[in-house]
């Protein structure tokens, strides 16, 4: 057959993905960038305001209230769904029992959506009728926790409800990495006499720094994109306490008919993480030659 | 005094036992290689050794201590293992050094010993690499040293060269060997190589299915095996096997293969059974081509198959029916079809029961 | 030299021997103990869920949150299903259950044809502009939504396709397509490149190899593939919102809209039950698949 002909299958097969990547990503970032030097309202105009959008953006109190939250956010759900999710994959290893079973119960959140996290907690954490009530009701009467009514506390326990959900993707995550540690490398930390939690700091914690990475970077994305956590549990409340980037681009886009500012925070929202995942996209897939056994 | 005792040892995973009853005892000093097909319990056994698995029954006594229940680490082995297990993203002087450090040794005296084991291994150069930078033989290098820096009476080494290329394991195992003759420390060796049993051990404990077959210098593994299974297992080309039956008739022993009757007189028999199903087993590297000497038998047969293998060649014939291999001069010329005259010195051949394996 | 003789076995009785006699060791007590405390930390929410949903609102006043319902009623359960209020409507969210199922299986079926056709192409025959387009796709796997949605809101509303069927199912094609494409590409690189090339040499072409060679191979992926997509396409909020329209809200959306829309009392037993309600179709899908959804979430992950 001919290469040129065997080609245009190819090509064929590929053109879908590559209509998606040209014009639904490619096409709709350029858009969405240009929109943002726009002082395009409720419909887009085509003019040219300059960084006027971007300097507005940083002066307005929804946003940097938005971004504080995501960094609150982001640093303890990331930090607490590593940290428990490790541990839970530790203990259950080392359990070597009844797997199956927790591994269940940690993992069920996940299959769960953001929308049902957050309104179960929202319930749980509800002052009224919530947690609160109950333990006053068993006679503790001045237990106080409202933390979802206080402006300052609300994006805590936002992170909270994501920690529950997604820290089962660490703990499997993790597990799997234990699994493929070689056994050998523990017989050879009890030969040396090393004490377990040392074996864990020193050698297995290095060794499992890729699934870490992995992890970083799932829980990260999911981050940058956290909204539906947010809108059911809080919906940005009290007051816009617990606001964040990606829905305040939504509420810009849809309800607040400002297309000029919602796409310059779009565009911030993009060029972080773009910083952010370049060196590492970089480094995972194009340095150390993809697919490289197909080289022969 | 014997440095590593193991006495009726048995070990079970779950409801399989791996070993039972078993016994073993390693002199001070002295070389001894583990070997058996996988699965043989020779990994367990060092396992065992080295506190790694937990027993059933049984003791374990290392230089003259009872062991048995004794963490590890103070045991006072040292171990080597197949797939390295050096200690990911740390140097290789961190690797080195990590046990000690965790142990309390005082900084200077880690400092000495690390430095004598890089000195001894060659690896001088490499301490501030990382495992990821080495090659499969330094690896290999920095995990003895590892064992090195223990200072201890006892290495063991469970299948060290596995993962090695042909040309690395024969140069790694004269190291190997060399270490053993400077330090002179008793070595357990566990492998499933043969040419490593062969060429580095003092006694070789030949194992199956948890048990040993046979516990013995190589010379005496290789000449006087003792049942088939050892006299299969060791050997390259494998031993040929003419299986018949044992007559003890009036003009001495002799086994006879249907067609074909050899004389057995001049066998030393370990003990006689008459009359009984029996296998003898012949070397190919036994087996000479011409006129037969005095004592031997001699047989004529056809050139089946010729495989030149180099320094020598195998040639295929028969004997009874029953395949034969022999190894000539890698210089030899012969082709399929051609007659030979062959005979082979029954002194040096084995003879087994054919149902109990043992040697006769 | 004669001190290891004169412990021989017969003196070795009292030395240690035989198995490690076994103690319950304070770490061990530690490890149940931790892993039972978060065990019940996560199965909490779900038990509070159901015990609200089968309390009748009376019970709720009272504030008793973790308590076993008095007087179990699946009341909430039926409302929640046929007559909950979202705004003005009273429908209940039967409707979110059927629009989200109108939206789930074709989004499903064409997401994975194209990842896996994708992956394909890209994991055997690389074609001219391969790497390009996966570090493309790669990227969109880990871009804001935020960036694409505007202009693709736009494109729909020209094409007159906006807040339809098509449209949505359009949308999650398009997202699912970087890891859907991941996936597929991950699974392939395990796949020997001499069968292919065997294939090849047999005088296979790009599809009958792909037809006959390796999609019968890939059903585990295929199983992995339909997981991942159920679960996430059943528990979308963000694109249904924007992307649907009315007429075709999905059940997250519809949920989100009882729960958080306040006219009147809330009725949190409703709110539970049709919680759970949209919780369930993943749930079970989840239960059922078991390990082959911590496969998905291995090979998601893990890079090829």
């Amino acid at each position: 057959m001919q290469p040129r002909f065997r080609n245009w299958h190819v090509q064929l097969a590929l053109l879908p993905a590559w209509l998606i990547v040209v014009f639904a990503y490619l096409g709709t970032m350029v858009f969405t960038v240009r929109m943002s030097f726009t002082s395009s309202k409720g419909i887009p105009i085509m003019d040219d305001v300059g960084l006027r959008q971007y300097d507005r953006l940083f002066h307005t109190d929804r946003w940097t209230i938005s971004v504080e939250n995501i960094l609150i956010f982001g640093l303890l759900f990331i930090l607490g769904c590593l940290v428990l999710g490790f541990l839970l994959a530790v203990f259950v290893d080392r359990l070597a029992r009844f797997e199956n079973t927790l591994r269940t119960i940690f993992l069920y959140p996940l299959a769960m959506s953001f929308v049902v996290t957050g309104l179960v907690w929202q319930w749980i954490l509800n002052p009224a009728l919530g947690l609160q009530a109950n333990v006053r009701n068993w006679g503790w009467t001045s237990f106080t926790f409202d933390w979802l009514e206080q402006g300052d506390r609300a994006i805590y326990l936002v992170a909270f409800a994501g920690i529950w959900q997604s820290c089962g993707l660490v703990m499997a995550i993790m597990l799997a990495g234990l699994r493929g540690v070689d056994q050998e490398l523990w017989k050879a930390a009890r030969i040396d006499g090393i004490p377990t939690w040392r074996i864990y700091l020193h050698i297995i914690i290095p060794a499992l720094a890729p699934m870490f990475i992995t992890a970083t970077l799932l829980l990260a994305t999911a981050v940058v994109r956290s909204y539906d956590i947010v809108v059911a549990m809080t919906a940005g409340g009290p007051g816009i306490s617990s606001e964040v980037p990606a829905k305040f681009v939504i509420d810009f886009l849809f309800t607040r008919q400002n297309i000029g500012l919602a796409t310059a925070a779009a565009t911030v929202m993009l060029i972080t993480v773009l910083v952010v995942l370049m060196p590492w996209l970089y480094l995972q897939y194009f340095r150390s030659a993809p697919g490289a056994r197909r080289a022969a | 005094m014997a440095s590593v005792s193991v006495r009726r040892l048995a070990v079970s995973f779950g409801h399989v036992k791996v070993i039972e009853n078993l016994d073993l005892e390693v002199e001070e000093g002295e070389f001894i290689v583990l070997l058996g097909p996988s699965g043989c319990g020779k990994s367990t056994l060092l396992n065992t050794i080295a506190g790694l698995i937990d027993i059933e029954a049984g003791q374990v006594w290392i230089s003259g201590k009872n062991v048995t229940w004794t963490e590890p680490k103070d045991r006072g082995i040292g171990m080597v293992f197949q797939s390295y297990a050096l200690y990911p993203r740390m140097t290789v002087q961190q690797n080195l050094s990590f046990g000690l450090r965790m142990a309390g040794v005082p900084r200077a005296e880690i400092e000495a010993r690390v430095a004598k084991a890089a000195k001894l291994l060659q690896l001088e150069d490499l301490l501030r690499r990382r495992p990821a930078e080495l090659s499969g033989g330094q690896r290999q290098r920095v995990a003895i040293g590892r064992a090195l820096v223990r200072n201890v009476d006892v290495f063991l080494f469970d299948e060290p060269l596995s993962n090695l290329d042909a040309k690395l394991r024969n140069e790694l195992r004269v190291e190997i060997k060399k270490l053993h003759r400077d330090l002179g420390n008793t070595m357990i060796y566990v492998t499933h190589d043969q040419i490593e049993a062969l060429t580095l051990a003092d006694r070789i404990a030949v194992m199956r299915n948890g048990v040993i077959q046979q516990l013995a210098t190589p010379q005496d593994v290789y000449h006087r095996p003792k049942n088939q299974f050892v006299a299969g297992f060791i050997g390259s080309p494998t031993m040929n096997f003419l299986t018949g039956r044992l007559i003890l008739g009036a003009a001495g022993p002799t086994l006879d293969l249907g067609s074909v009757s050899i004389d057995l007189s001049a066998y030393g028999f370990a003990r006689q059974s008459s009359d009984v199903p029996a296998v003898l087993g012949v070397r190919p590297e036994h087996i000479d081509l011409g006129a037969a000497s005095p004592g031997h038998f001699a047989a004529n047969g056809k050139v089946e198959i010729v495989e030149p293998m180099g320094a020598d060649m195998i040639v295929w014939s028969r004997i009874a029916d029953t395949p034969v291999r022999i190894r000539v001069d890698g210089d030899s010329a012969f082709r399929n079809g051609d007659d030979i005259a062959f005979h082979f010195d029954l002194a040096r051949a084995s003879l087994f029961d054919a149902q109990s394996g043992e040697r006769l | 030299m004669s001190a290891l003789a004169e412990l021989g076995p017969a003196s070795g009785a009292a030395e240690p021997a035989g198995p490690k006699p076994k103690r319950l060791t304070a770490g061990r007590l530690g490890l149940y103990a931790f892993l039972i405390i978060a065990a019940l930390f996560f199965l909490l929410p779900f038990y509070v869920m159901v015990i609200t949903s089968l309390k009748p609102m009376s019970e709720i006043r009272y504030g008793n949150l973790f308590g076993w319902p008095a007087a179990p009623t699946i009341a909430a359960w039926l409302k929640a299903w046929a007559s909950a209020c979202t705004g003005v409507t009273c429908n209940g969210i039967e409707v979110g259950f059927f629009n989200s199922m109108k939206i789930l299986i074709p989004s499903v079926i064409l997401s994975i044809a194209i990842g896996a056709v994708t992956g394909y192409a890209l994991s055997f025959w690389r074609p001219r502009g391969a790497n390009v387009l996966f570090a493309v796709l790669l990227l969109g796997a880990f871009m804001p939504y935020q960036v694409f949605l505007y202009p693709l809101v736009r494109v729909f509303s020209m094409i007159y396709l906006y807040s339809t069927l098509i449209c949505i199912v359009i949308v999650h094609t398009i997202f699912g397509l970087p890891v859907m494409t991941l996936l597929f590409r991950n699974f392939y690189a395990g796949i020997p490149i001499d069968l292919f090339k065997a294939a090849r040499v047999d005088g296979g072409a790009f599809w009958s190899i792909f037809l006959q060679l390796i999609i019968p191979m890939s059903t585990p992926i295929l199983i992995v593939a339909v997981i991942l997509q159920i679960t996430g396409i059943w528990n979308d909020f963000l694109f249904g919102l924007v992307f649907a329209g009315r007429e075709n809200m999905p059940m997250t959306v519809q949920l989100n809209n009882i729960v958080n829309t306040t006219t009147g009392e809330r009725e949190y037993n409703v709110n539970m039950a049709a919680t759970i309600l949209t919780a369930l179709v993943p749930l079970v899908v989840y239960f059922i698949s078991g390990r082959w959804f911590v496969r998905g979430i291995a090979a998601g992950a893990v890079k090829g």
